[in-house]
Order: C-alpha cells, then sequence, then structure tokens
C-alpha cells in the first residue's frame, strides 16, 4: 500500500484557507456562507481522516474483523454537519429577509442605505 | 432521587418548555411558560450551588454512562455560580419581556420569540454553545430595525468562524491525546504539551471561544448586535452570553491546559493583557462618542469583558476571582441597565441621546434606576463595580503591576464620562420641542429593573455570597493544576 502521508491535513488547510478567505473577501452575502460552509468542511475532513485507522474497516461488530475505524470523530462530525445545515439554513433565512429589507445583496449596497451605522 | 438529576434537570426543564410554547401559539400562554420554566430553572440553580457548597464537586452520568464514554456534566463551584448568574437574569428578565416583547414584536410571532429565548436559556445553562448561538442569530435578528438583520448575519457569520475554530481546536486535542472529556485531557495533556498540535490547539480554542466571548479586538459583531436587538434580547445576552464565554475561557486556560502551561509555555498573558487593557481603554473611548444610548453600553461591555480578561490573564488567585465577581457583577449591571433602556425604548420609542433629553423629569423612576447602575458601572464605592475593580486593583498591585491599576482607573474615568453623558441628558437639558408626552413605564417593567438595580446596591455593600463563592471557585480552578 502506498503510504498515505500527511495529504489529508494539505487538503484541510487548503480548503480551510479558500472557505476563510471567501468569507472575508466576498461582499455577496450568499458567497460569504458558502465560503462559510467551505471553511466548516474543511474542520470535518480534518476529524473523519484522523478517525480513520489504516486497513480498517468500518465500525460494526463482526468477528471476522478486528481492527475498526474510531467511530467517535465521526459521530462528532454527523452533529456538526447538522448543525452546519442548520447554520446555513439560518443563514440564508436571514439573506432573504435582507433582500425584503433592503433590496439587495451586496454588504457594501447595504451599508450605503444604512449611512449613520 | 430528584437531588441527584439536578444538573439534568437544570437543561431539561427549559428545553422541554421551548416546543410547548410553539404548540401554545398564544403570546399570554408562552409568556406564562417560559416564566414559569425560567424560575424553575432558577430555583434548580440554586439547590445545585446550595448542593455543591456542601459537597464539593457533583458529577452526573448523562443516560448513566460512565465516563470517559458517556457524557460527564461536572458541577463545580465556578460553573455552579455562572448557571446561577444565567438563570436568576432569566428570572428577572422574562416578567419584564411581556410588555417590551408586546412593543417590539408582531404579536403573532411573539409565542416563537418566547420559545427561542427559553431554547437559547437552555444553551446557555447547559453550554452547548451551538443551541445558544444559533438561538441568538434568531432572537437578534427578530429586532424592529432592518439593521438587526445585518447585525445578526454578521453575527452569524463570526460566531460560526469561531465555532469553528473551537470544533478546530477540540479535534486537535482529541488527535493528541485519544479523549474530550476535560479532566481526562488536562491529565493526559502534559505528556504531549511541547508538540505544536497542542500549541495550535491552545489558540484555536481561545481565539475561537474569544469571539463568542467578544473579547478585544474580536468585538466587531456586538455593538451592533446589541444595539438591534429587541430591548429584552439586548439585557438577556449581554448579560449572560458574553460571561458564560469568558466562563468557557476560564475553563481552557486553568482546568484543560493548566495555569502553569497557559502562563509560563504559552506566555498567553502576554497576549491577553493587552488586549484587555486596550479594550478597556479603547472601548470606552469609543462608547464616549456614541449616540445612540444601546450602542453606548455596548461598547462599555467590550471594556468590561477587558477587565475580566485581565483579572483571568494575571493568573493568580485574587485576579482570577476579580474575574468570576465580575462576570456576577457586570450581570447585574449590565442587565439592570439595559432593562431601564428597554423601559425608555417601550414609551418614547428611541434610545437616542438626544429624544432622552429631559427625560429625568418625565421618567423618574426609570432615569433613576439608570443612574445607580450607571454609578455601578463606574464603580462609585457601596456599588458591585466597586467591589469589582477593587479586587481587580488589589490583584494587579499583588503582581507590582502598578500601572495596570492606573489604567484601570483612567477606564473609570472614561466610564464616568460616557455615563455622565446620558444623565446630563436625562436631567440638565430640556425636554426637546413638540416632544411626545411620555409618563413612566408600566410596573411590570420597573419592577424587575428596580430589582436588578437595588442587587448592585445590596451586593455592593453585602459581598459574602459574591466575593467568597467566587473566591472559592478561582481556588478550585488553580488548584486543579498547582
Amino acid at each position: 500500500m502506498i503510504e498515505p502521508g500527511l495529504y489529508n491535513y494539505w487538503i484541510v488547510v487548503i480548503l480551510m484557507m479558500a472557505g476563510f478567505f471567501i468569507v472575508m473577501s466576498h461582499g455577496n452575502l450568499v458567497k460569504k456562507i458558502v465560503g462559510l460552509n467551505i471553511f466548516q468542511t474543511s474542520v470535518f475532513i480534518l476529524y473523519i481522516s484522523f478517525g480513520k485507522v489504516s486497513d480498517a474497516t468500518a465500525p460494526i461488530l463482526d468477528e471476522a474483523y478486528t481492527e475498526y475505524s474510531n467511530p467517535l470523530p465521526h459521530v462528532l462530525i454527523l452533529t456538526a454537519i447538522v448543525v452546519g445545515v442548520a447554520t446555513s439554513a439560518l443563514g440564508l433565512a436571514l439573506i432573504v429577509r435582507i433582500r425584503e429589507a433592503y433590496g439587495t445583496v451586496e454588504e457594501d449596497e447595504i451599508i450605503a442605505q444604512d449611512p449613520d451605522s | 432521587m430528584i437531588a441527584e438529576h439536578l444538573p439534568a434537570l437544570q437543561v431539561v426543564i427549559p428545553l422541554l418548555a421551548a416546543p410547548v410554547c410553539v404548540l401554545l401559539r398564544r403570546p399570554g400562554p408562552a409568556w406564562a411558560l417560559a416564566t414559569a420554566a425560567s424560575w424553575a430553572a432558577f430555583g434548580v440553580a440554586v439547590l445545585l450551588l446550595i448542593a455543591v457548597l456542601e459537597q464539593g464537586v457533583l458529577s452526573y452520568h448523562l443516560g448513566g454512562w460512565e465516563p470517559p464514554w458517556g457524557i460527564e456534566y461536572r458541577v463545580d463551584l465556578a460553573n455552579a455560580f455562572v448557571l446561577l448568574i444565567v438563570a436568576a437574569i432569566s428570572a428577572v428578565v422574562l416578567p419584564f419581556a411581556r410588555r417590551s416583547v408586546a412593543a417590539e414584536i408582531p404579536e403573532e410571532k411573539a409565542y416563537l420569540f418566547y420559545s427561542m429565548y427559553l431554547l437559547c436559556l437552555t444553551g446557555l445553562l447547559g453550554i452547548a454553545a451551538t443551541v445558544s448561538s444559533l438561538s441568538s442569530y434568531v432572537l437578534i435578528s427578530l429586532g424592529k430595525d432592518r439593521r438587526a438583520l445585518t447585525a445578526a448575519f454578521q453575527y452569524l457569520i463570526m460566531g460560526t468562524i469561531g465555532a469553528t475554530f473551537y470544533l478546530l481546536g477540540i479535534g486537535l486535542l482529541y488527535a493528541m491525546t485519544g479523549t474530550l472529556n476535560m479532566a481526562d485531557l488536562a491529565q493526559r495533556l502534559p505528556a504531549v504539551s511541547d508538540t505544536r498540535t497542542v500549541h495550535a490547539a491552545f489558540a484555536f480554542l481561545v481565539i475561537g471561544i474569544g469571539v463568542k466571548a467578544a473579547v478585544f479586538p474580536l468585538h466587531l459583531w456586538l455593538p451592533n448586535a446589541y444595539c438591534y436587538a429587541p430591548s429584552v434580547v439586548t439585557a438577556f445576552l449581554a448579560a449572560t452570553a458574553t460571561k458564560v464565554s469568558i466562563y468557557v475561557v476560564l475553563r481552557i486556560v486553568f482546568t484543560i491546559f493548566g495555569p502553569a502551561y497557559s502562563f509560563e509555555v504559552i506566555e498567553a498573558d502576554l497576549v491577553m493583557i493587552p488586549l484587555a487593557l486596550a479594550a478597556m481603554l479603547l472601548a470606552s473611548t469609543t462608547a464616549i462618542f456614541q449616540n445612540n444610548v444601546k450602542r453606548l453600553l455596548a461598547y462599555s461591555s467590550v471594556a468590561q469583558i477587558g477587565y475580566m480578561v485581565l483579572g483571568i490573564s494575571l493568573g493568580s488567585v485574587t485576579g482570577v476571582t476579580a474575574g468570576i465577581v465580575h462576570l456576577f457583577n457586570h450581570a447585574m449591571i449590565k442587565g439592570g441597565l439595559f432593562l431601564a433602556l428597554g423601559c425608555v425604548f417601550v414609551t418614547l420609542g428611541s434610545v437616542q441621546l438626544r429624544d432622552m433629553a429631559g427625560l429625568g423629569r418625565r421618567m423618574p423612576w426609570t432615569m433613576a434606576a439608570f443612574v445607580i447602575g450607571g454609578l455601578s458601572l463606574i464603580g462609585v464605592p457601596a456599588t458591585t463595580g466597586f467591589i469589582s475593580k477593587w479586587v481587580l486593583v488589589q490583584a494587579t498591585l499583588e503582581r507590582g503591576q502598578w500601572f495596570f491599576a492606573v489604567l484601570i482607573l483612567a477606564s473609570s474615568l472614561l466610564a464616568l464620562v460616557y455615563v455622565w453623558r446620558v444623565v446630563e441628558a436625562a436631567y440638565f437639558r430640556p425636554a426637546p420641542e413638540g416632544a411626545a408626552e411620555v409618563s413612566e413605564a408600566p410596573l411590570a417593567m420597573l419592577i424587575p429593573t428596580w430589582l436588578l438595580i437595588l442587587a448592585n446596591v445590596y451586593f455592593g455593600v453585602d459581598t459574602s455570597l459574591t466575593l467568597g463563592v467566587a473566591r472559592r471557585g478561582a481556588e478550585t480552578l488553580l488548584g486543579g493544576a498547582a
């Protein structure tokens, strides 16, 4: 088997920075949510990848196998994914309301409409 | 029998009441249920504190699973104290909420408001950060002003980034130690503490939770969120949400990593002390230039969080005591002040300084409450604010840092200036021409306000409960690793 090395961590780092950059640099609120999702996903991948044990199977009790992946990080991330979905849904719902109130989802145009804030 | 399950009851009561509120659909019954649930939670919190004072640490295994496999709720003095703060503020704020919510939130949405409020309370009591933050985004977005929406969105983005950082930090710790239980973490960390992974985990955890706690300079979401949220939400969140996060900082720094590691190996105090001082001075100065009184108080909150962080990062028993005692005192100060502003908002429909001109004669009770709360914020003797600052100054002098003590006093002077601006407008300026005739706020709102304000005076004179518990809490936190 080829030695996997640390490439999973590189993917995590790249995804994380990409997502973070999108959140910070884009003025479009929907794109911000997209960035936020990528950002969160990177952490999910981190957890899932270090729960994986080389040459082990899924953690299902069976006499034929003795080595299992660690289910705990996976369970944690299952919860985190649900939270992530809820956050995105709430964020998108807020965007709908913002769009109703301001008629735009661009951050700079929104700020321009509320000069004194 | 029931006493064994107190730690779980604390969370379960508001959690179950929340969906029932949705089923009730009418604001009146929903409010009554929310109030009852909140009072019950307060009762449980009092019992818990008494139990902890008598028996020491309580350990509760959710669902009967033994740690480290199951989830363990550990209740010691520090978190029993925080639970008491949250539950007490909620028990006072809810009776106030009825009129305030009726004035600020459309009637058909009121039951949803109470449901969200209870969920937020659940999250804060159970230290379940995601529950409380998601519901607080919703609560903030319910503000009348459309800017409440953008404020909530900004909070959502920053809060989620903070939570994700926190998750990442936990993940890195788990990768190094193979456990998520705080006590086990503290035991196993020293063996691996010199690795870069653990250093990074520390940074991610502190910064992640720092966003939620609005530690300067991660406070950008706070002024807008507090400013445009409904009055009740502002009072509740200002008094509790940041406090719970500060408590989590305490846990991370002292329980998981231990003071020796945090302050001697990582030297977190080198970063935290300057930031705390900057928060005290810069946020107070910004507060002086605000024309919206809610926003003024929000900036002042950022400064007050600076005091707490300063106390914590001094790392001595006195310092941590100052931090914990200020958690409690600031919850009462800001709770009382924001409730007074809620009274103003309900009758006047605005909290702009220019609209509040001459209000001292038209709403004498409300403004008197505001003045006493303001005095406490400044730290005048015989108020709680004085106690916190006294202990904090003591802690800095213990370390021989008289320069910090001077800065604390300077920041108090700045507080004097911004509180004075409100007092000056309310008492020494004539009411503007054609101002709406307003009379005193309804009694149902005044009583909760005065309860918190009088608590300020009471705990400023009799400090045995607050200081005593805070000191013992600080000793347990520091003793864990010393």
